[in-house]
Parts: C-alpha cells; sequence; structure tokens
C-alpha cells in the first residue's frame, strides 16, 4: 500500500481531484484573507437569508405535494392515455426556469416579480424530481403491503397515505433535496424576478461592487446551505435503499378510475404540461416568428449561437474526456487514494455555476499574473474561454461520471486483466475494450454536458470573454430589458435543445419497463449527487 | 532448467496469507494441474503468475526470465503468460475472430491473420470466425477463451477452473479436448482446479496445494497412490486411515496385512483407498453394509466393522451387497496402501 500503489493513473486522479475541487478551498479561506468582506456588504445579509429561506420552504412544499401527488396518480391508479400522461409529467425538465419566467413575464402574470412568484415558477419547473424519485418508489411497493393495510380495514386512499407514502418517504424526501439545490443554484429567475437571494447578492457584489472577496463570503455561505441539503440527500437516498430491499413481491395493481374522477386524471396533469412546456413553447414561437418579421432579433444572435453550440460542443467532448480518465483511473490503480479523489473531483455538481465561477476565477487569476510576468500573455486564462472550460469542468464533471461510470461497473474487471494477458498496456485497454463497451455511457454523458453548458447562465455570465455571449445570457439579456420578443427565439432553442435527453430518457426507460433506475440518463441526472462525498 | 520456476512466493491480502513461500517447477511442454479446496490460494498463485497481483516475496521465472522478483515486477501485458478465465472473459464487442487476434495487434497483418485462421482451426471454430461470442454456446467459449490465449504463442498457459461454468455432462468431453489442444499447440500449461477427478485425469504432474503451501507434487499415479499427508489422501479420493503395526515389509492392522513399499517398524497409519479391499457374503462376517451408493460401473460401499469404524469399500457391480447384509472385509490381493501422519 501507500506510496508504492501510486502509479500514474493514481497520481493522474489525484490531480484531476486537485485542479477540480482545489479551487473550492479558496472560499472558506477567503474569510481569512479578507475579514472584513462581509461586513461591507452586510445590508445584503438579511433580505439574502428571508428569500432563500421562503424560496426553500415554499419550493420544498410545492414540489413535494405536486411530485408525490402526481407520482401516486401514475402509480396506482388506472386511466385513459395513463403510459403518455405518465411521460409527458417529465418534459418540465427541459424548461429552464429562467425561459419559463420570460414566458411569464411577458405575458405579464399578476404578481409574477416577487418571491411568491418565484416559489411557483420553481415548483412548476422542479417538480418532475419527485416526481420521477416518488414513481420509482411507489412502482418498486410490495402489493402485499398495500393490501396488508387493506385488509386491516383501511380504504384503498389511506391505504396509499398510511403505508404506500411512508414507505416512498425518503425517495421523495431525495427528490426534495436535489429540487431544492437547483432552486439555489438558480441565478436567472431569481435575478429575472427581482428576488434578492443568495446567488443574486453574489452576482451584484461581483459585477456591480468589484468585491471578490465578498463574493466568495457570500458563495461560502450559499455552498454551507447546499452541502446540508446535500448530506440531507445522501442519508434519504441510504434509508430509500432499504425501503426497497424490503419491498418484494408483485406490484401495487393499479386501479382504474371511471367518470369524472378518469377525466379529471387525464385533464390536470395535461393542463400542468400544457402551462409549463407547451403555452410557453406555443408562445415563444409566436414571439419568435413576429421578432424575425420585425427584425427584432438582436443583431449578435447569430454569434451567441454560434458561441452556445461551440461552447456545449467542446464541452461536451472534453468533460466527458476528463470523466472518462478520472474513472478510468480508479479503476485502473485499482487504490483508495484515487478513489477518494475521484469522489472528490466529482463535489462542483451540487456546487451553484456562480459559485463555481467564483471559486475558480481566483487561482486563476494568480496563476494568469505569474504567466503574464513571464510571457506577456495578458488575460490568458480568465480573459478567455479557457476560464469558462475550467467552470464547466469543475460543475459538470460530475454529471458526466455518473453516467461512465454507471456504464464502467458494469464491465467486469476480468476483461481488463484478459486483456493485459493479451500484451495490451493499460491505455489499450481502455482504446480496445473500455471505449468501444461504454459507447452508450460516452453518449449519454456527452449530451448532457451539451444541454446544461446550453442551459447554463450564472457561471457564464462572470466568466464569459468579452463578446462572448451565449443564447442564455441573450434570453437574460434581453428578458432584463423586457425585450420579450427578442429574448424568444434563443430561449425557444434552448428549450429544444434540452427535449433531447428527456426524450433519450423515456425511450431508454420505455424498453425496460419502468424502472428510472434502468436509465443511465436519468440515474446520472436526476440522481447525479452519486458523485458527492460521503 | 525448468521451463517456469517459482521460488518462495509469498503473497498476503490483510492479514490473510492467501500464497507461503511457495516452490514449484513447470518442465516445458508440460501440462500441470494444481488441485487444492477453495479458499487455499490457487488463484492466487496463478494471478501472481500472470501478473495481476504482485507477490509480497519470492520471484517467478518464466524461460530465463524474472518476471516478478525483488526489485523487478514486468507488467502483466509483456510476461507471454496467457490466461484462461473461470467465465472466459471473452471482449463482448468483437467477434470469435476479434478476440483471438486481440493479442496479435502489434504483429503483421498477415501473420496475424493467418495465426488467427490456425489457431481458430485447431479449436475446431473456423467456420464461426464472423460470430458474435453472444451467439456462442459454453462450450464454443470456452474454446474461443483458450484459442485467445494460445494465440500469441505464450511461453505459458494459465486456466483458472476452466471447466467450472460447463455442464456434467460437457465437462468430460472438453476435457479431453481442452487436453488435445494443448498438446497440439505444445504448449507448457499450468491449470487450477479444486476437482480431484479433473486434476487426476487431465495433468501430467499434480500439485496439491492447502493453506498456500504445496502438500504434494507429482504424477497423478503417485500423488493417488501414495499422498504425502493424511490430508493429501483424504483430499484427492476416499480413503480409510487405518492405525496399525509395521514389521519388516507389512503393516498388521485390524482388517488383516497389507503390504508395504518401503520396510518400517512400530505403530503406523495407513491410507487404504476403497478399491484396495474386498469383501464377500458371511453370516458371521466382521462387518456390516451400512449404506450403498450404485454407480453404474462399480459400487461404493459404506461398512460398520465390528471394531465399530466406519469403512469405505469400492467394488466392481458385479456381485452386489444388500443394506444390512453381513460382509467379510479384508485386504485385497495386490493392495499396497501409503503409511501417512
Amino acid at each position: 500500500m501507500g506510496l508504492r500503489r501510486l502509479d500514474r493513473f493514481a497520481i493522474g486522479t489525484v490531480l484531476c481531484a486537485v485542479l477540480v475541487a482545489g479551487p473550492l478551498i479558496g472560499l472558506p479561506l477567503s474569510f481569512f484573507v479578507a475579514p472584513g468582506g462581509l461586513s461591507r456588504f452586510s445590508g445584503f445579509v438579511p433580505e439574502a437569508v428571508e428569500a432563500t429561506a421562503i424560496l426553500l420552504v415554499g419550493v420544498g412544499a410545492g414540489t413535494f405535494l405536486l411530485g408525490t401527488a402526481l407520482a401516486a396518480l401514475v402509480s396506482f391508479f388506472e386511466f385513459p392515455g395513463r403510459r403518455w400522461i405518465e411521460w409527458a409529467l417529465v418534459l418540465p425538465l427541459a424548461m429552464p426556469g429562467y425561459v419559463f419566467t420570460l414566458f411569464a413575464l411577458g405575458l405579464d402574470l399578476p404578481g409574477i416579480r416577487s418571491t411568491l412568484g418565484a416559489v411557483c415558477v420553481f415548483t412548476l419547473v422542479l417538480y418532475p424530481y419527485v416526481y420521477l424519485l416518488a414513481r420509482a418508489a411507489f412502482l418498486s411497493q410490495s402489493r402485499t403491503l398495500i393490501e396488508a393495510a387493506r385488509g386491516l380495514g383501511l380504504s384503498r386512499g389511506r391505504a396509499i397515505l398510511r403505508v404506500g407514502l411512508p414507505l416512498a418517504r425518503p425517495a421523495i424526501l431525495g427528490g426534495v433535496a436535489l429540487a431544492l439545490m437547483e432552486a439555489l443554484a438558480d441565478f436567472g429567475t431569481v435575478n429575472l424576478l427581482g428576488v434578492r437571494t443568495f446567488t443574486d447578492v453574489i452576482y451584484r457584489v461581483w459585477f456591480i461592487a468589484f468585491d471578490r472577496e465578498a463574493a466568495m463570503q457570500f458563495a461560502m455561505l450559499l455552498v454551507s446551505v447546499t452541502l446540508t441539503l446535500l448530506v440531507l440527500e445522501r442519508l434519504a437516498r441510504g434509508r430509500a435503499r432499504h425501503a426497497q430491499l424490503a419491498a418484494r413481491g408483485d406490484v401495487v395493481p393499479p386501479v382504474r378510475l371511471r367518470g369524472l374522477a378518469a377525466l379529471a386524471a387525464v385533464i390536470l396533469p395535461l393542463a400542468l404540461v400544457g402551462l409549463v412546456v407547451l403555452a410557453p413553447l406555443a408562445q415563444l414561437s409566436a414571439w419568435s416568428v413576429q421578432s424575425i418579421n420585425e427584425g427584432l432579433l438582436a443583431p449578435e444572435f447569430a454569434t451567441a449561437a454560434r458561441n452556445s453550440v461551440l461552447l456545449a460542443g467542446m464541452s461536451a467532448i472534453l468533460v466527458p474526456v476528463v470523466a472518462l480518465l478520472l474513472a478510468y483511473g480508479v479503476r485502473a490503480s485499482r487504490s483508495r487514494t484515487a478513489a477518494v479523489s475521484a469522489r472528490t473531483a466529482t463535489i462542483g455538481y451540487g456546487l451553484p455555476g456562480s459559485v463555481v465561477a467564483v471559486a475558480v476565477i481566483v487561482p486563476l487569476g494568480w496563476l494568469e499574473q505569474r504567466i503574464d510576468g513571464v510571457a506577456g500573455t495578458g488575460l490568458l486564462l480568465t480573459g478567455t474561454v479557457i476560464g469558462l472550460f475550467y467552470a464547466y469542468v469543475v460543475r459538470f464533471l460530475a454529471l458526466a461520471w455518473g453516467a461512465i461510470e454507471a456504464s464502467l461497473i458494469r464491465i467486469p474487471r476480468q476483461l481488463d486483466d484478459a486483456a493485459r494477458g493479451l500484451g495490451a498496456d493499460r491505455l489499450d485497454v481502455l482504446a480496445r475494450v473500455h471505449v468501444p463497451l461504454l459507447r452508450a455511457g460516452l453518449v449519454t454523458a456527452a449530451l448532457l454536458v451539451f444541454v446544461e453548458v446550453m442551459k447554463e447562465l450564472p457561471a457564464t455570465l462572470l466568466l464569459r470573454p468579452l463578446g462572448g455571449d451565449t443564447l442564455a445570457i441573450a434570453v437574460w439579456q434581453a428578458t432584463t430589458e423586457s425585450l420579450f420578443k427578442t429574448a424568444a427565439l434563443p430561449a425557444l432553442l434552448i428549450v429544444l435543445v434540452g427535449l433531447l435527453p428527456v426524450a433519450l430518457m423515456i425511450r431508454m426507460s420505455g424498453r425496460g419497463g419502468v424502472e428510472v433506475e434502468a436509465s443511465p440518463a436519468v440515474g446520472a441526472w436526476v440522481e447525479d449527487p452519486e458523485a458527492v462525498p460521503a | 532448467m525448468s521451463h517456469v520456476r517459482v521460488r518462495g512466493l509469498s503473497k498476503s491480502f490483510g492479514a490473510v496469507q492467501a500464497v507461503r513461500e511457495l516452490n514449484l517447477e513447470i518442465e516445458r511442454g508440460e501440462l500441470m494441474a494444481v488441485l487444492g479446496p477453495s479458499g487455499c490460494g490457487k488463484t492466487t498463485l496463478l494471478r501472481v503468475i500472470a501478473g495481476f497481483e504482485r507477490p509480497d516475496a519470492g520471484c517467478v521465472v518464466v524461460s530465463d526470465d524474472v518476471v516478478a522478483g525483488p526489485g523487478r515486477i514486468v507488467p502483466p501485458e509483456k510476461r507471454r503468460v496467457g490466461m484462461v478465465f473461470q467465465d472466459y472473459a471473452l471482449f463482448p464487442h468483437l467477434s470469435v475472430e476479434g478476440n483471438v487476434a486481440f493479442g496479435l495487434s502489434n504483429r503483421p497483418r498477415e501473420e496475424r491473420d493467418s495465426l488467427t485462421r490456425r489457431t481458430l482451426e485447431l479449436v475446431g471454430l473456423q467456420h464461426k470466425a464472423r460470430t458474435g461470442v453472444h451467439e456462442l454456446s459454453g462450450g464454443e467459449r470456452q474454446r474461443v477463451a483458450l484459442a485467445r490465449a494460445l494465440a500469441p504463442e505464450p511461453e505459458l498457459v494459465l486456466l483458472d477452473e476452466p471447466f467450472s461454468n460447463l455442464d456434467a455432462t460437457l465437462r468430460a468431453g472438453l476435457r479431453r479436448e481442452v487436453e488435445l489442444i494443448l498438446r497440439d499447440a505444445e504448449a507448457t500449461a499450468l491449470l487450477v482446479t479444486h476437482d480431484q477427478e479433473e486434476a487426476l485425469s487431465l495433468a501430467d504432474r499434480l500439485a496439491v496445494m492447502r493453506d498456500g503451501e504445496i502438500v504434494q507434487v507429482g504424477p497423478p499415479v503417485e500423488v493417488y497412490g501414495e499422498p504425502a499427508t493424511r490430508w493429501a489422501a483424504q483430499f484427492v479420493g476416499e480413503v480409510n486411515v487405518l492405525s496399525g503395526v509395521a514389521r519388516a515389509g507389512g503393516v498388521e492392522t485390524e482388517l488383516g496385512v497389507f503390504d508395504l513399499r518401503a520396510p518400517a517398524e512400530g505403530s503406523v497409519h495407513v491410507a487404504v483407498r476403497p478399491e484396495q479391499l474386498e469383501l464377500r457374503a458371511d453370516a458371521n462376517g466382521n462387518a456390516e453394509v451400512v449404506a450403498r451408493e450404485f454407480r453404474g460401473h462399480d459400487v461404493l460401499y459404506r461398512l460398520r466393522h465390528e471394531g465399530g469404524k466406519t469403512l469405505l469399500v469400492q467394488l466392481p457391480s458385479l456381485e452386489l451387497h444388500e443394506v444390512g447384509d453381513s460382509v467379510f472385509v479384508r485386504p485385497a490381493p495386490s493392495a499396497v496402501p501409503a503409511l501417512v501422519d
């Protein structure tokens, strides 16, 4: 053990962990470097705490109720078109919060510019996290448990409430935690709605006051809330595994709804999907057409689209490659050090994009000055896309790693040994055995990263080089200026691209039955914080 | 000098010593079997020789090349040691041909093609060259695994429990087939198994392994007929251990006098194989039939001797005794049992 086992693969993973997780250490350090940072903006703190707290409580309750009710509906009841509705309810995953906000602002929905308005938007676009996990938990429940409850004199509805729901509680809480992490990480929605949460404060302290230390300290506060949620999610998921192991036997047979109940079961979910996905798509399409006809399209639109595709495309290659090397490094070196490093390297996914941006810019800036001193290269790192790619790797490495690791563990180690015995060195094994076998996982990882980078707003906003606007920034910028028609076309493109992984997930899940876990895409996406430290 | 030499090899996993100061030599072209119960360290021995595990001490020499030893560890891909895995570990994304050619990637194309073709012919799968491995039967998969290991013409082929994944009905036939393929290829092979019948029928020499150590090495006939210890006698086949008094060339037991290979004196134990006893029906005999296991060509009787001992006796199934029959049991005429501890 020890140093002797640290071969170049182990060293590679350690290096990767240092590169990815290292900048995050700067956040707590900022309190020591500039102790007074936070007090300069102490006026922001109560407001941010209040807004964030209301957001957490509201979104928690909203996604819990909506996600659980819908999951129970499609799991325990049968009604016309159930199979379609079951999947249609996942579609809001493709709708970024700020795009829905653009839609709501454009229609001037009353009361939308408030914390409550933000709670509604987040509930509508984030409930699928709860819905997917709750549904998987309900479907894994044994019918004998519900039947036993009914034999003890409970009506069907009460049996679900008193047995089905408590059994699914860990999964539901896990889903709520994921939804809350997304809500915390969001910048676009709260900024556009004028809600002063932590992400918004970080942006203002950074961009308007140019106070890096204070921004880092606000980021640190946000990180502590996020980490608490991560730990809760972990705990909930640990128990969920127990609950599922205990449940054996046939699934609960669904009850057929008739008459008005069946009608409501069809209409209400469709109305929801209509409101969250179809209506915005229709409205955005209409605005897009108008914007083109009336010449309202931003002149930078083509550049932004090109930038988005380039950034997303290159990240979709870069991030999965790093993730693959990381995952394979752990496997090839078989050392504990490497395994711990991989866990550390994938910490970034739970973290908001604005936090990641704030965290990476300080070490990059430092390095840049050193290089500039020697080579005179100027803003080589923070002024170019290099910084942006770095942030994307930190933020999305876990996403790609989850998809790849899920496939990698299914490849028996004996194949590695067999290949080695036949004269292949460890890189050969990767190229000739793993990569061909991992094709599906790699494509999934690339797709997920592509879509996430397309949607990404806060890190891009903070780190983009001059003239490096993306579609997401175009949407945000135009919306802040109330140029809703100008924002429509880029927003429409983002949503359409976002539908790709949702479609992939639905297709994969449709094949092997209804298990959510059957799909690596969802496994990586919805359940991703596999990545975070235990 | 032997083709493969293992000297003082030790390997521990935490507190568990899987292999302890083990010595083993394999001659060129020899088919050697390591026989031992599960958990005795035989798979670890194989993995150390292949290079998948690093020994704690000792060395491995293959064809005058030290592949593992103090200060020198050759990675598995440079050892010229082929391995056939228990579950074959065929590459699922490659065809039969692709699997067999995998180890030939650094050879010129022509050589690679001809070696692949020749090896496939050797295992009789030339007609399945382009088939995907998932379409093969268990026996065919095993032949592909063997062909894949043999194709690069390794100095040594390792086989890890190669028949354990096959139906009992297939096993005997494939065993013979694999032996012929290995001999055709003039390969030096080390096979690891817990199946004594497999080891006895297949190997030129047999090494019996227990708790990380080799207890005995020799040709199958010798290991079976002259077990070095009581444990080895019991592990390799069935045995009755009798106590007796040795005098000159024989040993006197409660069943009668057995001949000995070498003269001995004093109180001893002998390992008497079930076929080294014989019995006949006798109303006033010295034993009673307790159980009978009919095996077709022969029968294994379990007897209770008048002295209280349980005895195993194996006879051809020419004449059958019933459970409860009184019989007289005595040494078979040519029986020469081994002295054990």
